[in-house]
């Protein structure tokens, strides 16, 4: 591929597919032992890169004792959190004495004090930075980030391969510190979703740099951040290994004529030992849908009994199509390697990006290949094109405290039509048609503290539309547990008051039992104006300042490409209006509270 | 003239804690105030509180849900489907082509195309959601039409007879019913202010110089008939005038009928239909004295502390006839004369094009069900813009394209052709003589389907009746959703009532001019019973039936029932 990898790591995209399809092929202990491997060639593998590679600084052995290591992380779901956790225990174990710290909460002026600095960063939306960090980046990225040349760096970025500024977050600071005149410590390394065992081997090389390190004795005293513990004991179910939950329930929300499809679906956590705290989110591993699998096995001329070894272990195509990889959208590198395979790389290289993005997001894997067909491939060499199936992460909308030993969640499936195909989104097709009662999904917990109910007596400001609704539910479940005295006021939109105003008849009884204070909803598509939720937030501007006067915490959820800019201009608005201040001192109001805890955004 | 002790324990004399509690909601709903207006402005439920939902009646409007969704909506964690009934107060059912153009036009906008045309000679507006209320009855306003008392323990809207044999009586007629409607309904200043948004006035004027605070017991229902049509089913009513004229044809006063009621609570037998008694008769100029003196008997002695025995029937019966004529002429300040004769031939319509004596026409239209759908709508329209006479609406819910001068006649007969309304009237007898309730969906009370079930029961039962040779002998059936009455069924020859859904209670034997009750004859059956035992009756009548003897005549003498 011409992708992001190749001029990040340096490799050709043939030697790249090798990495690639090596790491899939390994387990996380052969992955570090190789890791070790090439940390122990690491001048020479460093120099394989050549032309475009950047800089790298001279490996272990010039690591003074007296530098401060600090990692760095930048998350929207938590992964970037675990890799830093991770890393942090990794160098511990080495002797080292790692500070750890969120981007979101970091002292920017700290910064040019900084010795070694490791950084994760995932990316969002249109490569931009997780929302939490965005401060950062911001303060970084202008003109008074200060000169940085003793500091040495290296990042790792996590991305979406589907998503056209792939791993731009992590990009932008690579960049950046190479620019203030930082050095870099080992090339940036990209992943997609399926992180980990990229993520493994980053923290082995980074670490082999630090080998010979002495041990811990002269480490800083004064930590450049907050210091975070790794988790005492992993639980027994996680990503890597999903709890497989019962479905107890499944409804559909939206009532009759519709022009959504919202579910409810309330699933068993019962003898998993998994738990959770309201804003958390549960990771699915679904399966892809079967009719897919057998359309693109068609297309293949493949037998789904073929054999085929997949992470080290033998499994059947048909399977392992189902299962382990993601068959629906292609990325770059799957055009590429199929390109490749078809000889049709000349229709493919004429393309400028944009048009390539727009053949991916119009083509999925079965039309490139009902496209180009090829018959008689070996399907190991058809799936080393595919990427491993990522789980997804839904928003909880229950509280343990009322649901013991469940989780629900609130689900739209995404629906739509391609090239005269019906598709449906991976896990919400899967959880809406796919998935009955008593059927079993496979789950695991992914903690999000960045979204977070605050002290029992402090208000709080739920903003949502659809789905955005789900934590609130959680929240207000768990206020009413906890007999929580603070105010609470939830914002809700949605298309039809009729139909789409879900969890109606529970926020009515929250509102009559005073559990909650206030509601006011905006439905888009009942009047000849289209309302929405930050429409009522400005009606209500004089209210929702007294409430942020007071201490409010204001939360977001839902998308993030309209509702997230959306309100939270409407929240500067609001405050530029109510405390007659200028635009940019009501920025620095919300990014206060941002770095306070009390701005928390949970988008998608 | 003392009128003998009488009990008093149930009335309005009675502190409010020992009557019903509905009693205390209207005493102290600040004439009908309540906190509607607040209800209305609640963005997170298209409902309105419980106790709003009673006063709003007052004001016409009924909340009701789409039933046939409110348990899947439970389930979804949505509130019901609630949306509103409308009724207009349409005194007499006379409808000018200007305010027929209105309500077909508030009916497409807000009320999902459809319109009803009720047994008491009204629309009904369906499907209108909450916050589309106050546009319908402003725009009712637009057209001086409200819906005042459409509904509530107040005195409903007034009917009277439609049938134009006597043209001059039956304007006479139509003018007397308005007259009485705008004298009995309430004057709270509420309605005003809720629905037009009218500033409250400070005033030391009663609000309700008649009905006070806490208003009727129950309904109370009013209505003027012209013999020998009984359209209007006058012993259905609370107080009934029959219109008694002179040798000249000129009206010269009333026969009157009190305590006449439908409705009966299901599993309470105590609750029973009852025809209006005839009390005597009254001079024309002593109507609104009359009506003033029977309702306010009616507010001081009816009962309420029992609402299902509130009816003004139950108190003529607990008081008898005699103390309720003495009671009246105490108040109304003049005796009753005695009853003049009158006779009735048919309570239903007479279809299809009638010259009255004025030399004016007139076109009966049947509307199966009252139920006026988009296309009908459309097409009504297209002839309310051509006609310079007026509508009215029949108590069995059909439609009077009324007045048609004769050089107009031609113009109507080619817009009823071309809009596809001409062959509106080739029914068969029982269909032309049949009505059903609203029932289900909408309907909070219906225990079975009505209007949505008639018709299909209807083709099979014409199969009945032409296997017996009977299609050309006009019956009378009524359908209603559940045993309150609506449709009057009653007084039908063959009733079906709903108790649960598939079944009805079958009565047989009313009179064809509505003169007479039928009689419970099988309880809680469902269609094949139902087609059974009328294939019997039927093969009854159509062997032993007199000359010109009614269905339910023969029943009765038979000794079916």
């Amino acid at each position: 591929m011409t992708g992001p990898h190749e001029s990040a790591s340096a490799l050709t995209a043939e030697q790249w597919n090798l990495v690639e399809t090596l790491t899939g092929m390994l387990t996380p202990e052969q992955a570090r032992w190789i890791s070790g491997y090439f940390a122990g060639l690491d001048v020479g593998l460093l120099r394989a890169g050549g032309g475009g590679a950047p800089a790298v600084a001279p490996s272990s052995a010039s690591a003074p004792a007296a530098r401060q290591l600090a990692i760095l992380y930048a998350t929207e779901t938590g992964n970037g959190r675990e890799i830093a956790n991770a890393l942090a225990a990794a160098a511990r174990e080495r002797g080292l004495a790692p500070t750890v710290a969120d981007l979101g909460e970091y002292k920017i002026r700290k910064l040019k004090d900084e010795h070694d600095l490791l950084i994760i960063s995932s990316t969002h939306g249109e490569g931009d930075p997780p929302q939490p960090a965005a401060g950062f980046f911001e303060f970084l990225e202008s003109r008074k980030a200060p000169k940085l040349p003793d500091v040495r760096f290296a990042v790792l970025a996590l991305g979406d391969m589907t998503y056209e500024h792939f791993c731009g977050a992590g990009k932008r600071l690579d960049e950046r510190f190479e620019a203030l005149g930082a050095t870099r410590l080992l090339p940036r390394v990209d992943c997609d979703v399926d992180y980990e065992e990229k993520a493994d081997a980053w923290r082995e090389a980074v670490l082999a740099l630090f080998e010979s390190v002495a041990p811990a004795t002269s480490a800083p005293v004064a930590a450049a951040a907050v210091t975070r513990t790794v988790p005492a004991a992993a639980p027994r179910f996680d990503k890597r290994n999903p709890f497989p939950a019962p479905v107890i329930d499944s409804i559909i929300l939206s009532g009759r004529g519709s022009t959504k499809e919202t579910r409810h679906i309330e699933i068993s956590l019962e003898g998993s030992g998994l738990a959770y705290e309201p804003g958390d989110a549960l990771g699915i591993a679904a399966r892809n849908d079967p009719a897919l699998v057998e359309m693109l096995l068609d297309s293949l001329g493949m037998n789904a009994s073929a054999p085929l070894i997949v992470r080290g272990q033998s499994v059947d195509l048909g399977e392992a199509l189902a299962r382990n990889f993601e068959i629906t959208v292609a990325t770059q590198r799957f055009l590429d390697h199929w390109a490749q395979l078809t000889g049709t790389n000349d229709a493919f290289s004429v393309m400028s990006s944009e048009e390539r993005a727009a053949f991916l997001h119009n083509n999925h894997i079965l039309d490139i290949v009902n496209a180009f067909p090829l018959k008689g491939i070996d399907p190991q060499t058809f799936v080393d094109g595919l990427r491993p199936l990522q789980p997804r992460l839904y928003s909880i909308a229950s509280s343990l405290s009322i649901a013991p030993d469940e989780v629900h969640l609130t689900v739209s499936p995404v629906r739509f039509d391609l090239n005269g195909r019906r598709c449906s989104g991976v896990a919400s097709g899967y959880l809406a048609d796919r998935i009955e009662v008593d059927s079993s999904v496979p789950v695991y917990i992914q903690s999000n503290p960045h979204f977070r109910l605050p002290d029992d007596d402090r208000p709080i400001i739920m903003i949502g539309a659809g789905t955005g609704i789900a934590p609130y539910r959680a929240f207000l479940q768990e206020r009413e547990a906890r007999s929580a005295d603070g105010r609470s006021w939830l914002f809700f939109g949605d298309r039809n008051f009729r139909t789409d105003f879900l969890y109606q008849t529970e926020w009515q009884t929250y509102l009559k039992d005073d559990v909650l204070t206030r509601m006011d909803v905006a439905f888009s598509r009942d009047g000849a104006d289209k309302v929405y939720v930050q429409h009522r937030i400005r009606e209500h501007a004089r209210d929702v300042y007294a409430w942020l006067e007071d201490g409010a915490h204001v939360y977001v959820c839902g998308d993030a490409s309209h509702l997230a800019p959306d309100v939270h201009e409407a929240l500067l608005t609001v405050v530029e209006e109510q405390a007659s201040i200028q635009r940019e001192a009501a920025e620095d109001y919300f990014r206060d509270l941002q770095r306070d805890g009390r701005y928390q955004r949970d988008v998608y | 003239m003392d009128l003998p002790p009488t009990d008093r324990s149930h009335d309005i004399s009675q502190p409010l804690d020992r009557l019903s509690p509905d009693e205390t909601l209207k005493h102290d709903s600040d004439y009908l105030r309540g906190t509607i207006a607040k209800g209305l402005r609640d963005p997170l439920t298209w409902a309105v509180p419980g106790d709003d939902i009673k006063l709003m009646k007052f004001h016409g409007i009924y909340q009701q849900d789409d039933r046939s969704v409110r348990d899947e909506r439970r389930r979804q964690k949505l509130e019901p489907a609630y949306q509103f009934m409308i009724r207009v107060r349409l005194p007499g059912g006379i409808c000018t082509t200007d305010r027929w153009l209105k309500i077909t036009e508030l009916a497409m906008a807000h009320g999902r195309e459809t319109l009803r045309m009720t047994t008491r000679q009204t629309f009904q507006f369906h499907w209108i959601l909450k916050h589309n209320v106050v546009p319908v009855i402003r725009g009712l306003h637009e057209v001086l039409l409200d819906t005042v008392a459409a509904c509530g323990d107040d005195s409903r809207g007034v009917m009277a007879t439609v049938d134009p044999q006597f043209p001059a009586l039956q304007a006479q007629m139509g003018a007397l019913a308005k007259a009485v409607s705008d004298h009995v309904i309430p004057k709270t200043h509420g309605y005003h202010e809720i629905w037009y948004g009218a500033e409250r006035i400070a005033t030391s004027e009663p609000e309700e110089p008649f009905y006070g605070r806490t208003y009727m017991p129950r309904k109370f229902k009013i209505g003027f008939v012209i013999p020998p049509s009984n359209d209007i089913d006058i012993y259905a009513q609370d107080l009934g005038y029959i219109a008694i004229v002179d040798a000249d044809g000129n009206l010269e006063g009333f026969n009157v009928v009190v305590g006449g009621g439908m409705g009966r609570t299901d599993q309470a037998p105590e609750t029973y239909p009852r025809v209006a008694s005839l009390i005597g008769y009254i001079p024309a100029d002593k109507l609104i004295a009359f009506t003033d003196a029977v309702m306010s008997v009616q507010r001081d002695y009816g009962d309420r502390a029992d609402r299902m025995h509130a009816r003004f029937k139950y108190t003529v019966d607990d008081k008898g006839l005699d103390w309720i004529r003495q009671a009246v002429e105490e108040r109304a300040g003049a005796s009753f004369e005695p009853a003049r004769p009158y006779s009735f031939t048919s309570n239903g319509d007479r279809y299809g094009w009638i010259e009255s004596d004025d030399g004016h026409f007139h076109y009966t239209l049947f509307v199966e069900e009252g139920r006026l759908n988009r296309d009908k709508l459309d097409a009504l329209a297209v002839i309310a813009r051509a006609h310079k006479g007026h509508f009215r609406l029949t108590p069995n819910q059909n439609l009077i394209i009324a007045d048609i001068l004769p050089e107009d006649r031609a113009t109507i007969e080619k817009l009823l052709v071309e809009q596809g309304l001409a062959n509106s009237n080739a029914q068969s007898l029982i269909r032309l003589n049949a009505m059903a309730c609203v029932a289900l969906p909408t309907c909070g009370l219906a225990m079975a389907e009505s209007e949505t079930y008639l018709p299909s029961l209807l083709t099979k039962i014409e199969n009945l009746l032409a296997r017996h040779g009977l299609s050309d002998e006009p019956i009378t059936l009524r359908m209603t959703g559940c045993p309150n009455g609506c449709a009057r069924p009653y007084i039908a020859e063959i009733g079906l009532t709903g108790r649960a859904p598939g079944k009805y209670n079958l009565y047989l034997g009313g009179g064809f001019h509505g003169e007479r009750l039928n009689t419970l004859y099988r309880e809680n059956i469902g269609e094949p019973a139902i087609l059974e035992t009328l294939d019997q009756t039927f093969a009854r009548y159509a062997a032993e039936r007199e000359a010109g003897e009614h269905f339910g005549d023969f029943t009765v003498r038979a000794g079916i029932v």
